[in-house]
């Protein structure tokens, strides 16, 4: 087995009384897809920001790629290339869609203080940017302003402006939440098609959605990781089947 | 829908007319002997600049600065001071000016813009109340009863500043330059930068931009051109004194941004213009015209948010979309 791109060891975050995250330690070798799932305040959310940087864990060790990031601020953490997209959708409402992910190549192009050539004129910047929107099929949308989208493209272009940045690592914080039946379907292909390319985190209610695309599961309960495995073993579990899938899941199997 | 990219809108012909318009306000002026209002507009024009200069980082960066007019003061008490002490070169006045100005802005904008918000808008002000009461008791250069200016900027032979004429048109060419470098600078990467942040500043820091040194280096080009508007205004006024960055200095200029459209490079040009011109054609009815501003501007907050240019586009769309295809 190939060294793990990133590896968690013991990371604990608590607020005031809650322990968010529990001594929880996993990794994740390249090219894997893996699935977080686990009730609603499990600590998902919380173990995303601190693999992305926007928070930092009290203690434990976070190793991307062989080096050690627990403590590097959220904006490097981006350039070594951890790319993260956000449950609650956070977007760039009143510029157009390609400005959106122009601005997610242009943080990856070098600094910014260039004052004077028109940025939209920058072929450097656009067609990366152009690449992404096609590779979530919203490159029909590129002119129109990203506050007219509907909720399921804004989904899309948070999913295209973490590509945009060209990551090793996608970690997709409940890319689902919030779609229809058609849309979740239309995201599970495109997560499908990504996973050929990418390693990827996947925090995920959909059960149905996890279960068809994680290469391995972790189950957070409680900000503790009860188990880790592949579909099959996760589904097995005893555990897991008490502590979170409950009955509904067992009707389904 | 493809965007439209006409660029014959009522908006932008308004636009064209009134640049036009302030390049021949001295041809007016000379030919109808109306020397005020050469006066008037000079005044317009200078503070025009200044207003321009905020909007780049509140209307493009949305950094609320409350303190904007202590650049005014800067920049006018460069000259000022030098003046006093013989210094009259406009080649060492302005440079100082732009330098003090800079300055002022690194430590207030390195300061201020960690904080957000409430707090931001609080650090502003009180640097820039700060800086009044200091001017304020300098007694060698006035005091709070400011400094007379005798002598203009010198430059060269052929540029005389005191001649109203070419005073006004160094004026507005620095005007029209610093709305061209803005105009520039927001569609720069630099720019997007800028708009990002105020978009959505979180996600920008999640995206990979250090966003706190660009906001600074915004902070400072505004520092600087509002300091240059400072020299100016001194300039004209012959004299400066505490008052020019007194905190309702600060607030006239943002209601000219407001008022004229903030995030809009011309926008607050139509501001300067709205709101200077208005206070000279109401203040001639009641020395309460403020009475009559106060309304006015609510009218624009609420229902005018794009203020004057914003809503000169929404007319044009208004106009193309009646008129027969
Ligand atoms: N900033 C915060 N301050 C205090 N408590 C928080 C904060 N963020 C999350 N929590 C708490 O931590 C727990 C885990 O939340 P979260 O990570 O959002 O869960 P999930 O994403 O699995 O639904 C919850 O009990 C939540 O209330
Ligand atoms: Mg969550």
């Amino acid at each position: 087995m190939s060294a793990p791109l990133l590896e968690v060891g013991h990371l604990a975050k608590r607020f005031g009384g809650i322990v968010a995250t529990d001594d929880v330690s996993f990794a994740i070798p390249p090219g894997e897809l893996h699935a977080l799932i686990g009730p609603n305040g499990a600590g998902k959310t919380t173990l995303i920001a601190q693999l992305s940087g926007s928070i930092f864990a009290d203690s434990g060790a976070i190793r991307f790629a062989g080096a050690d990031i627990t403590r590097l601020p959220m904006q490097k953490r981006s350039h070594i290339g951890l790319a993260r997209s956000f449950q609650i959708t956070s977007l760039f409402l009143n510029m157009s869609v390609l400005d959106n992910v122009a601005l997610a190549v242009q943080a990856h192009a070098g600094h910014s203080f260039s004052f004077w050539r028109n940025a939209r004129a920058e072929a450097a910047l656009r067609e990366p940017a152009r690449e992404a929107l096609a590779r979530v099929g919203l490159a029909d949308r590129a002119e129109r302003l990203t506050a007219s989208l509907s909720h399921g493209e804004h989904r899309l272009l948070e999913l295209a402006m973490a590509l945009a940045g060209q990551p090793r690592l996608l970690l997709l914080d409940e890319p689902m939440a919030g779609l229809g039946p058609e849309e979740s379907a239309r995201m599970v292909g495109m997560l499908r098609a990504l996973k050929r390319d990418y390693t990827i985190l996947l925090v995920e209610h959909d059960m149905e959605a996890v279960f068809a695309l994680a290469d391995r599961i972790s189950v957070l309960v409680y900000g503790r990781i009860i188990a880790t495995g592949s579909p099959d073993e996760i589904r097995g579990n005893q555990q897991v089947r008490e502590a979170y899938l409950g009955d509904a899941e067992t009707a389904h199997a | 829908m493809p965007p439209k990219t006409s660029l014959l809108t009522l908006r932008n012909i308004v636009v064209a007319l009134l640049l036009i318009a302030l390049a021949l306000l001295p041809v007016y002026a000379q030919l109808a002997g109306d020397r005020f209002a050469l006066t008037l507009f000079t005044r317009i024009v200078i503070m025009a600049l200044a207003a321009v200069s905020l909007n780049l980082i509140l209307g493009f960066g949305g950094m609320m600065s409350f303190g904007h007019a202590v650049y005014l003061g800067i920049g006018g008490y460069a000259v000022g001071m030098l003046a006093k002490e013989g210094v009259y070169s406009g080649f060492v006045q302005w440079p100082v000016a732009i330098l003090a100005s800079a300055l002022f802005a690194l430590v207030i904008g390195a300061l201020s813009l960690r904080t957000r918000g409430v707090y931001f808008i609080m650090i502003t002000l009180a640097f820039a109340q700060m800086a009044y009461y200091i001017f304020a008791g300098i007694a060698r250069y006035g005091g709070d009863d400011g400094l007379t200016i005798y002598k203009r900027s010198q430059f060269i032979e052929a540029l005389n500043l005191s001649d109203k004429v070419q005073f006004y048109y160094v004026c507005l060419v620095i005007l029209f330059a610093a709305i061209y470098l803005v105009y520039r600078l927001i569609n720069s990467r630099f720019g997007m930068v800028l708009q990002g942040v105020r978009s959505n500043e979180v996600r920008m820091r999640a995206i990979g931009f250090a966003t706190y040194r660009y906001k600074l280096t915004a902070f400072v080009i505004a520092g600087v051109l509002c300091g240059l508007s400072g020299a100016l205004l001194a300039n004209q006024a012959d004299f400066v004194s505490p008052s020019v960055m007194y905190w309702t200095r600060s607030g006239d200029l943002i209601i000219m941004v407001v008022l004229g459209g903030m995030g809009t490079v011309i926008g607050p040009v139509m501001g300067a213009i709205a709101l200077l011109v208005l206070e000279e054609v109401l203040s001639g009815f009641t020395e309460y015209w403020q009475i009559i501003l106060g309304p006015l501007l609510l009218l624009v907050v609420l229902f005018a948010r794009g203020g004057i240019d914003g809503l000169l586009a929404t007319l044009g769309e208004r106009f193309t979309l009646r008129r027969p295809s």
